[in-house]
């Protein structure tokens, strides 16, 4: 091969492999890549439906609730403005408590409750995700209403 | 007063620093011999006030000086010995103290065994690594400074991270260290054969070995990161695509392009230029990686406490880095391509597949990574891209590449005579697929495409990748030996089969299971079953914990007794998992304590992962192929070095 054509090959091959892998890619991340949603806009109806997403915000106290001996939980997500319940089933993260920052995956079910399939709480107890951290700086000081109780505000819709 | 001397020796340093930065190069400019002679001595002069500052900043982890902030940060005084010694590098500031002192030491390795390199190239190379050794030791001295005071200094200290007391952790990042800063001399070799202007086959050879072990020790740290990842952190997981295991993988991927261009480009003449490029990428990329651990902008479960000015401070000299190289490569690289052909049927052609794959990969990782920073700056939404979007895309050039291997290893250069599938690589075809189509449903009872795909790819390799040693051992006495660096081609490729035979076998036959135990009580889990005898109570040095005692059986025989721990740390008050995990040559049983659910009840997770142990070794043998490679005979030849195929 002559080398002006080997350049052409090369900058061929470059071109089809990338364009192959941009179109998979997108392909692909269609269902794959998550959104991360605030608990107020979950409480606007602003979230993906019927397919996995991110919600994140402070498991807020006293409202951790497990059956003795079961591996069933819930508890409620607050980003200081709304509360959303969250039910899981399984082992939590060691970091994971009360008053502390958490993320959760999963899917809104159509009683409002939020069916985690994983929970993350960070490794270091000073580190918050940065979406969490943003999400709660919005509402600080401000009332907390529930989505549960279906208060004004924050009521499912 | 020892912190204070270690702060001082840092700056010596940097004043050492400069002058290797800027006496070399243009020592080198007016082929003045004296100012080029400057470069070693510099070198080594920075080499010792580097290491009496480091040696300061361990002193006082040792005497637990907690006038020192970042020891009080990161040590207490009931830290084993062990991790006192291991905290110096358990933080931030430390840790670039950590990356600058192997910089120097690479520099320093490079100084003395070039001697078969013309002095101006020489100067060159150790004159961009001091101005690299600059930009750290700035940045150590302005925004990271290890040897800041307290005012009032605390009684005792705030403890190193949980999870990073521990012996796999203690070594992971010291050898990712030297793998990153060992792209550093590739890249101070690009820039110095573009400022000369010209790129002798001698300077290539000379750099390949020095790229080699940068890659090997990035592939090890790698490894054990993973390693540490799957027993430490309680998950069973043996990679996240976290945005920092992506940024250590990036210049990874980079790093093997760059080993198979640097092939070409000393063999053939050709690829100079993209061999150029590689290098500067793999530098770059590990300059990117320190950049997204250091300022915390990407979630990640590796994100240190955040500091702008710092992650400003990396951006802008990433930016310089970045941009004088790509300003040289536009403007030099371009005289430096010879026009030598080859065929589409040869061994160039396999090369240049390879690296197109590893680049497109590679670019792969770098979009899955940047990406919920590209849709947060522009306001699309927030996102995070997890592993199912990794294991899928990051497939798509990794399947073609894999098999690729097995017939390239076997064309010759130029022009390859005769067909490409000959009868030599059938007999590795066929045992492959009809072993990976039966070895699934016959030992597990269930069969797959994906699996099988997975096993074919794999056996193709490992069985592609033995017939050469094989061949040279059959050989008969005195007739030619297989070369170092053919045996270790041949040993990283086989690696990389064992390691695709762990990834496929653990993903398609994993078993992870989730439930409530009470002590005295029984479950089965993957054809074994496993009994919570007793909970009790342990003590640590600096932690106690809650043990469970779990016995194994299978088919009613007695397999081992494991036992998870849940700890608390007395000073930072973490839970921490330690996972009990039985381990055989062909499978693993993880079992992690959760919480405690009432009484005596707590939540386990219990985990059946077969030929988990082939991913890490796996790497471990790509590692070992290429030590055995380093060692060729014609990495050590003089200027005059014979020629070999």
């Amino acid at each position: 091969m002559r080398p002006r054509q080997q350049r052409m090959l090369a900058v061929g091959l470059v071109v089809v492999g990338v364009a192959i892998a941009t179109g998979l890619t997108l392909q692909a991340m269609k269902d794959s890549m998550m959104f991360f949603v605030s608990v107020t806009e979950v409480s606007e109806g602003k979230y993906p439906d019927n397919r996995n997403f991110r919600v994140g915000g402070l498991v807020k106290d006293g409202s951790v609730n497990r059956e003795e001996g079961s591996l069933e939980m819930t508890f409620l997500v607050t980003d200081l403005r709304c509360d959303l319940p969250v039910s899981y089933t399984g082992v939590l993260p060691d970091l994971f408590r009360e008053g502390q920052g958490v993320v959760a995956h999963g899917q809104l079910a159509a009683d409002g409750v939020f069916i985690a399939d994983e929970i993350l709480a960070k490794h270091d107890e000073n580190y918050m995700a940065p979406e969490v951290a943003d999400s709660l700086a919005e509402h600080v000081g401000e009332q907390t209403a529930s989505l549960a109780d279906g208060s004004s505000e924050c009521s499912p819709q | 007063m020892i912190p204070e001397i270690g702060h001082f020796a840092l700056i010596l340093a940097l004043a050492l620093a400069i002058l290797q930065g800027v006496l070399p190069m243009i020592g080198a400019h007016r082929n003045n011999v004296a100012m080029m002679s400057t470069a070693r001595t510099a070198a080594v002069g920075q080499l010792v006030f580097v290491i009496i500052s480091y040696a300061c900043l361990t002193w006082a982890f040792l005497q637990s000086d907690f006038s020192v902030a970042y020891v009080a940060n990161h040590s207490q005084l009931a830290l084993p010995t062990m991790y006192k010694v291991a905290a110096v590098w358990g933080g931030h500031e430390g840790s670039v103290l950590l990356w600058i002192l192997l910089l120097v030491g690479w520099t320093v390795a490079v100084g003395r065994y070039s001697r078969s390199l013309p002095d101006s190239f020489v100067a060159r190379v150790i004159s961009v690594l001091g101005l690299l050794s600059v930009g750290f030791l700035l940045f150590a001295l302005l925004t990271s400074n290890p040897f800041d005071r307290l005012a009032n200094p605390p009684a005792d200290g705030a403890d190193l991270n949980p999870l990073l007391q521990d012996p796999g952790m203690a070594i992971h990042p010291p050898m990712l260290y030297v793998g990153y800063v060992g792209f550093s001399v590739a890249f101070a070799f690009a820039i110095a054969a573009m400022i000369s202007g010209k790129l002798d086959r001698e300077w290539i050879r000379w750099t390949r070995p020095w790229t080699t072990m940068a890659w090997i020790f990035l592939t090890c740290g790698i490894a054990l990161g993973s390693w540490w990842a799957y027993y430490e952190l309680g998950w069973g997981g043996w990679w996240f695509w976290d945005p920092v295991e992506n940024a250590s993988f990036m210049p990874w991927l980079i790093g093997t392009a760059l080993i198979h261009s640097l092939a070409v480009a000393e063999k053939r003449g050709l690829f100079k230029s993209w061999t150029l490029m590689l290098a500067i990428a793999a530098f770059s990329l590990s300059l990117l990686g320190t950049f997204l651990v250091r300022s915390g902008i990407i979630v990640s479960v590796h994100a240190f406490a955040t500091d702008p000015s710092r992650g400003i401070f990396i951006l802008s000299f990433l930016g310089i880095v970045v941009l004088s190289a790509l300003l040289l490569f536009a403007w030099r690289a371009p005289s430096l391509d010879s026009d030598a052909g080859f065929s589409p049927n040869s061994r160039e052609t396999f090369l240049l597949l390879n690296n197109v794959l590893l680049v497109v990969a590679t670019i792969v990782v770098f979009y899955g990574t940047l990406a919920p920073l590209l849709y947060e700056v522009l306001d699309i939404g927030k996102i995070s891209v997890g592993a199912p979007w990794f294991n899928k895309v990051f497939l798509l050039p990794m399947l073609p590449l894999v098999f690729l291997i097995g017939i390239g290893m076997h064309t010759t250069w130029r022009s390859h005579k005769g067909s490409l599938l000959t009868t030599r690589l059938l007999i590795p075809a066929i045992v492959s697929i009809v072993l990976g189509v039966l070895i699934p449903g016959v030992l597990y009872g269930r069969f797959g495409v994906m699996v099988s795909v997975g096993l074919i790819a794999a056996l193709w390799v490992i069985s592609t990748s033995i017939i050469e040693p094989l061949r040279s051992w059959r050989r008969a006495e005195g007739a030619a030996r297989i070369t170092p660096a053919v045996l270790g081609m041949s040993v990283a490729h086989m690696g990389v089969g064992f390691f695709i035979l762990g990834v496929t076998m653990v993903s398609a036959f994993n078993v992870e299971t989730d439930m409530a135990m009470r002590a005295g009580e029984t479950v089965e889990v993957a054809d074994h079953t496993f009994e919570l005898r007793e909970l009790r109570e342990v003590q640590g040095p600096n932690y106690s914990a809650i043990e469970g005692v779990i016995d194994i059986r299978k088919d009613g025989d007695y397999v081992a007794e494991v036992r998870p721990q849940k700890r608390q740390y007395l000073v930072q008050k973490n839970w921490m998992t330690e996972a009990g995990i039985e381990v055989h040559w062909n499978k693993d049983l993880f079992i992690a304590l959760g919480e405690q659910l009432g009484n005596d009840t707590w939540s386990v997770r219990i985990q059946y992962k077969p030929m988990i142990r082939f991913i890490w070794f796996g790497a471990l043998v790509m590692a070992l192929g290429g030590l055995i490679a380093v060692t060729d005979r014609r990495y050590r030849s003089t200027a005059t070095g014979a020629e070999t195929t």
